[in-house]
């Protein structure tokens, strides 16, 4: 069984349709990309996930149990996490502030500490900055800074929206090679981009969503393969 | 670069000094201020007046919660300061016999106290429950709406409140026998007389001075728990304190509530002291007044908020009433007396200046908000902003120096 399932959702914007009958699996251990130009539904899907939105139909089930209409703050203790678009840093906090904010749910102060070890192994610029007040820091380092609070929650899956968004080539590289690093530590991931590219090299499956409809999905090789896709979202 | 590290925490080490500097003076003044007082005027007219001030500490303090905290602006903080003080008034004094129930209460203050405290708590947890999922502006003007309704409340269910008549003979405290120790009484080494309350302003400002220690207590260890992070990541950024796992409906309810109860806390103390409690003493401008205290003082730094309620309480309720009397009395010492006498439109200098109260009142606001944007001592988070500049400034001079 899947670790996160999608099945059938429809979501809505008021009377406007998010996203029409979308199924989606995520495997445990697995990187997940879902690619799509703006207003596909990527984000939607996340909300969804992560129970910011409830679905008018369908449901979301994870780690065998319902999550359809579970509560924000219960989903993020049963194990998703979500490194929202556009970063969503708390900008008067420090770096160590908003890493501590990430670990809100866990009481276990030992596994906290550790886990702040390893994400300054991850990201060793956040730890020369730790005293920094989070606004202030780079574009780049605040990416990393929204993922490793993400971390933080020791999610069993992580969602990541949009991570390359406004970043320098060099900087895009990095964080993949993170996103790889930290699935090789074990963490499921589920990514949402615009640079479909990058996405599906990192992916292991992909998802493509057109005006919140799953159009394909296949392997991130496939896809990359597959014509319409590079038609459409590589610009070959 | 290391000299730039180094320097960031020094900074926060300093600003912790820096409150614990504020909260010592703030403590010796407080000790010091009644003895000197006395001492000098022979009379406790300015021990009242501080007494006075002494509630405005604890409704700002409990403002900060709400405001400075969690970042939800209440606009009908008076409201709960209300509801504390008829619930005591009405708890321990007369006016119930004369209400339908035909039966006077009188239940002790210790008691009540928390009874308003609960009062006003659950008016606010009841208030904030339909209308925190609110944003914004909105929250305002809804609390802004609680603020009026509240005080018509009182005076509109007036066979029980007394409305317009307001409920008087309130039911002053007494101390439990055994504070009533050698240092009570008429003999040689008391203190306070007989520590009563009765009409004595010296037991109301020791009275309400342990109170302002104890919320001080109380709300510094709540802005440094999990709970006071919690308040914190919500006034940053709601969504994300959402993705964190933060419940945010029971998070800013508790904020609400708990802000709430230091103002039901206050309004008893208020009635105590005061005796007298009628519908007007709660309008938008205690709201306001208030508000104004928190921000001028450095929203979300407690140690700011009360500086800036003992300098907005001198400014408002001391220095501009006194201002016209002041003035006429300047002028005739500089041998400008003929500036008090009328003539034609002129109306001599103590009746204009007292005209342009609110104007010189509402000048020193704008002034004090251009010098000290962000509050006479603002918090930590605020501070560090500010400096940071100046710290990356230094860092890049550091690492010039290292490169060459």
């Amino acid at each position: 069984m899947a670790l996160l399932e999608l099945e059938g959702v429809d979501a809505f914007y008021g009377r406007i349709q998010a996203l029409r009958q979308v199924s989606i699996k995520v495997e445990k251990g697995e990187v997940v990309a879902l690619i799509g130009s703006n207003g596909a539904g990527k984000t939607t899907t996340l909300r969804t996930i992560s129970g910011l939105m409830h679905p008018a139909s369908g449901s979301v089930r994870f780690d065998g149990s319902d999550i359809t209409h579970t509560r924000p703050s219960k989903i993020v203790e049963l194990g998703i996490c979500q490194s929202p678009e556009g970063r969503r840093l708390f900008p008067r906090m420090s770096v160590l502030d908003n890493l501590v904010m990430g670990a809100y749910t866990r009481n276990d102060k030992a596994g906290i500490s550790s886990d702040m070890d390893r994400i300054f192994q991850l990201f060793p610029r956040l730890q020369e900055r730790r005293t920094q007040i989070a606004g202030t820091l780079s574009g780049g380092e605040q990416q990393m800074l929204a993922m490793g609070r993400a971390l933080m929650a020791k999610p069993k899956v992580m969602m990541l929206d949009e991570p390359s968004l406004g970043l320098a080539p060099i900087l895009i590289e990095t964080i993949f090679s993170i996103v790889r690093e930290i699935n090789s530590q074990g963490t499921t991931v589920l990514l949402v981009e615009q640079n479909a590219h990058k996405a599906l090299e990192v992916a292991n499956r992909a998802y493509v969503l057109e005006t919140g409809v799953v159009v394909q999905s296949g392997t991130g090789r496939e896809l990359l393969a597959s014509e319409e896709v590079q038609k459409a979202y590589l610009g070959m | 670069m290391s000299r730039a590290v180094f320097t960031r925490f020094h900074l926060r080490e300093r600003i912790r000094d820096r409150d614990a500097a504020v909260y010592g003076i703030l403590l010796i003044a407080a000790l010091l201020f009644p003895i000197i007082d006395i001492y000098a005027t022979g009379g406790t007219a300015d021990v009242s007046q501080a007494t006075r001030a002494g509630y405005f500490v604890l409704l700002a303090i409990g403002l900060n919660v709400v405001v400075g905290f969690a970042g939800l602006l209440d606009l009908g903080y008076a409201a709960f300061f209300a509801i504390g003080a008829y619930t005591y008034a009405l708890l321990a004094s007369p006016q119930l016999a004369s209400s339908p129930a035909h039966h006077a209460v009188h239940i002790n203050f210790w008691i009540l106290i928390f009874v308003s405290m609960f009062a006003a708590g659950a008016a606010g947890a009841i208030l904030g429950f339909p209308t925190l999922r609110l944003r914004g502006d909105y929250l305002a003007i809804v609390t802004l709406g609680f603020g009026e309704i509240v005080p018509q409340l009182f005076y509109n269910f007036d066979q029980w409140t007394g409305g317009i008549n307001a409920v008087g003979i309130i039911d002053q405290p007494h101390l439990p026998f055994w504070i009533q120790g050698p240092w009570s009484g008429d003999g040689p080494f008391q203190i306070v007389s007989n520590f009563n309350f009765n009409g004595d302003p010296l037991a109301f400002y020791v009275l309400i001075v342990i109170l302002i220690g104890i919320a001080v207590v109380l709300v510094s260890n709540l802005y440094r728990s999990r709970l006071g992070r919690a308040w914190m990541a919500i006034r940053e950024d709601e969504v994300a304190a959402a993705a964190m796992g933060i419940n945010t409906v029971t998070t800013k309810l508790l904020a609400f509530g708990i802000g709430a109860s230091f103002s039901g806390f206050a309004g008893a103390f208020y009635a105590a002291d005061v005796s007298l409690v009628s519908p007007d003493n709660f309008l938008f401008i205690v709201s306001i007044t208030v508000l104004v205290m928190v921000v001028l003082g450095g929203m979300g730094n407690i140690s700011g908020v009360i500086i800036g309620a003992l300098v907005l309480y001198f400014l408002v309720f001391y220095l501009i009433p006194g201002l016209p009397e002041n003035a006429k009395n300047l002028a005739n010492s500089v041998g400008l007396g003929s500036l008090n006498s009328k003539s034609g439109d002129w109306p001599g200098l103590a009746e204009e200046i007292g005209r342009l109260n609110f104007i010189i009142y509402g000048a020193i606001l704008v002034g004090m908000m251009l010098l000290r944007p962000q509050g006479i001592l603002p918090s930590r988070v605020r501070e560090q902003e500010l400096k940071h500049a100046a710290v990356q400034e230094e860092e890049a001079v550091v690492e010039l120096t290292h490169a060459s």
